[in-house]
């Protein structure tokens, strides 16, 4: 973690707790533009709270996260500017009941945008879904819909995509496309990924870097390379051979 | 009442009917009321659509503040945690179980001569036996139907789902509207309950309104009035009446809910 490298968010001393339980205690975690970060840790660690915390949802109980040029400190909620450059996509794809192609728009319109056809038609085409453009949202496949749901996020041009367990439970074709869009994503418009998972082959086919959380501690982070072939802490070495590691 | 049983331009359609119900079976109460009836509505008789108007008035404009109240004030207690939420929530179940009655016994009181909003004398508070008044008393009775069932509508929206269009980019307000564009269904559920409650309600629209005939009388007073006078056939065809409007009503408003009879 080099200082001097331009970060797009730089996490000081976070800690999150609701009520007396604390979920995460974080002492710094630089994210850089344009990289892919992978978060890996058993469930329960906290990396859904940290992702709710990244996309301003909700401030932390103490510390700060600086992103790009503004700093949200404890307590206070981010203004709405900050929070429109960040979007997620959730594991459970939960599209309005509406069709897919009103989805799809669904965030260029609470931003006002006119000329939303062509973005759309083209996020769909991303994703394989064009010719399912005005059907309704119910009706699609578990896969189609988390589809839907990445053409949804990417229409708004986000400078940072949040993606929180996005193939679990999907079959391998689905997973195939959503990690190839995203990589193209990440590649063609240089967008920053901060992606959570449970499964270590899906960070080492995707991510730059991988960070490993436990208990609500950041205990390694380290390029995907050095985290798989050189973990510096035993319990890396633990789970990424897929042991128990607590 | 004077032109109930005026009206006495020939109509072939009912004339056939009355013929048909006539060698059918015995014309009784229910055979006369439901031939009254549409003899009535087809010729366009004067005071009954006097009395259906008003009551369509009364009762849309009621039905029009209670959404405007209900609907917003069901949003915030069904997506907003905030003290005292749970006081205003048990003071709106008991709302919508309270007895009109009561609640045109209490409008009485407050809009007479000597109540706290009658005293006033003010342009703005409308006077005892007015339509205003009764628009008053079917608002104070509807609202918490209408509150109650969009809490209950909102709440049952999928709980990620607010986080995901916050995540989206949303405002607080529309986030709202989102939810309730989601709850749609049971919010239109909740417009039919509150217009079920003060369509077919008569306790209340009787003591603030008075039955004034040509200035107060709605469907429902003019039932209980046929009613107390033994015109029992005339009661039954502003039933059958009333029950057709709020039939057609209902249908109109499940189609705005984009669903038909069929499913």
């Amino acid at each position: 973690m080099n200082d001097d490298q331009p970060f797009c968010y730089r996490v000081q001393n976070l800690t999150k707790a609701y009520g007396s339980r604390q979920v995460l205690q974080l002492d710094a975690l630089d994210i850089r533009p344009g990289e892919i970060f992978a978060l890996v840790g058993p469930s329960g660690s906290g990396k859904s709270t940290l992702l709710r915390l990244l996309n301003f949802l909700e401030p932390p109980t103490s510390g700060a996260i600086t992103f790009q040029d503004a700093t949200v400190d404890a307590g206070r909620p981010a203004p709405l500017a900050l929070r429109r450059r960040v979007t997620t996509v959730a594991q459970r794809p939960i599209l309005l009941n509406r069709s897919v192609w009103a989805n799809v728009q669904f965030g260029l319109q609470l931003r006002g945008s006119r000329d939303r056809e062509g973005t759309v038609a083209a996020a769909l085409a991303e994703v394989g879904l064009a010719h399912l453009a005005r059907q309704a949202a119910r009706t699609l496949s578990g896969g189609e819909a988390q589809r839907v749901a990445l053409a949804r996020a990417m229409v708004i041009a986000p400078d940072v995509l949040l993606l929180d367990e996005p193939t679990a439970n999907l079959d391998p074709y689905n997973v195939g496309v959503i990690e190839e869009t995203v990589r193209r994503l990440n590649r063609q418009r240089a967008m920053t990924v901060v992606l959570v998972t449970h499964n270590v082959f899906q960070a080492r086919r995707l991510a730059h870097r991988i960070g490993l959380l436990l208990d609500g501690r950041l205990i390694e982070i380290a390029a995907t390379e050095d985290f798989f072939a050189n973990p510096q802490d035993p319990r890396t070495g633990a789970f990424v051979r897929g042991e128990m590691v607590y | 009442m004077a032109g109930f049983f005026d009206s006495s331009r020939p109509l072939r359609i009912i004339q056939v009917i009355q013929i048909y119900a006539s060698r059918s079976f015995p014309i009784n109460g229910t055979g006369h009321g439901l031939i009254e009836a549409l003899r009535l509505i087809f010729t366009g008789d004067a005071a009954l659509l006097e009395i259906v108007s008003l009551s369509l008035r009364v009762s849309g404009i009621a039905l029009l503040f209670s959404t405007l109240i209900g609907v917003p004030l069901g949003a915030a207690l069904g997506l907003g945690r905030f003290v005292g939420r749970k006081l205003i929530v048990a003071f709106m179940y008991t709302g919508m179980g309270f007895p009109p009655v009561v609640i045109g016994l209490i409008v009485y009181l407050l809009l007479s001569r000597s109540g706290p909003l009658g005293s006033l004398n003010s342009p703005v508070v409308p006077t005892l036996f007015t339509p205003g008044a009764m628009v008053i008393a079917q608002s104070i009775i509807a609202f918490p139907l209408v509150a109650g069932f969009t809490m209950a509508a909102v709440m049952g929206v999928d709980a990620g789902l607010r986080q995901q269009v916050r995540a989206l980019g949303a405002t607080t307000w529309q986030t709202t509207l989102t939810v309730l564009a989601e709850a749609r269904v049971g919010v239109i559920v909740s417009i039919i309950a509150g217009f079920g409650g003060i369509i077919s309600e008569v306790g209340a629209v009787m003591l603030v309104g008075g039955n004034i005939d040509g200035r107060t009388r709605v469907l429902t007073t003019a039932i209980v009035l046929e009613t107390r006078q033994g015109n029992f056939d005339l009661a039954l065809a502003l039933g059958a009446i009333l029950l057709a409007i709020t039939f057609i009503i209902n249908v109109a408003m499940l189609r705005m809910q984009g669903k038909t009879l069929d499913e």
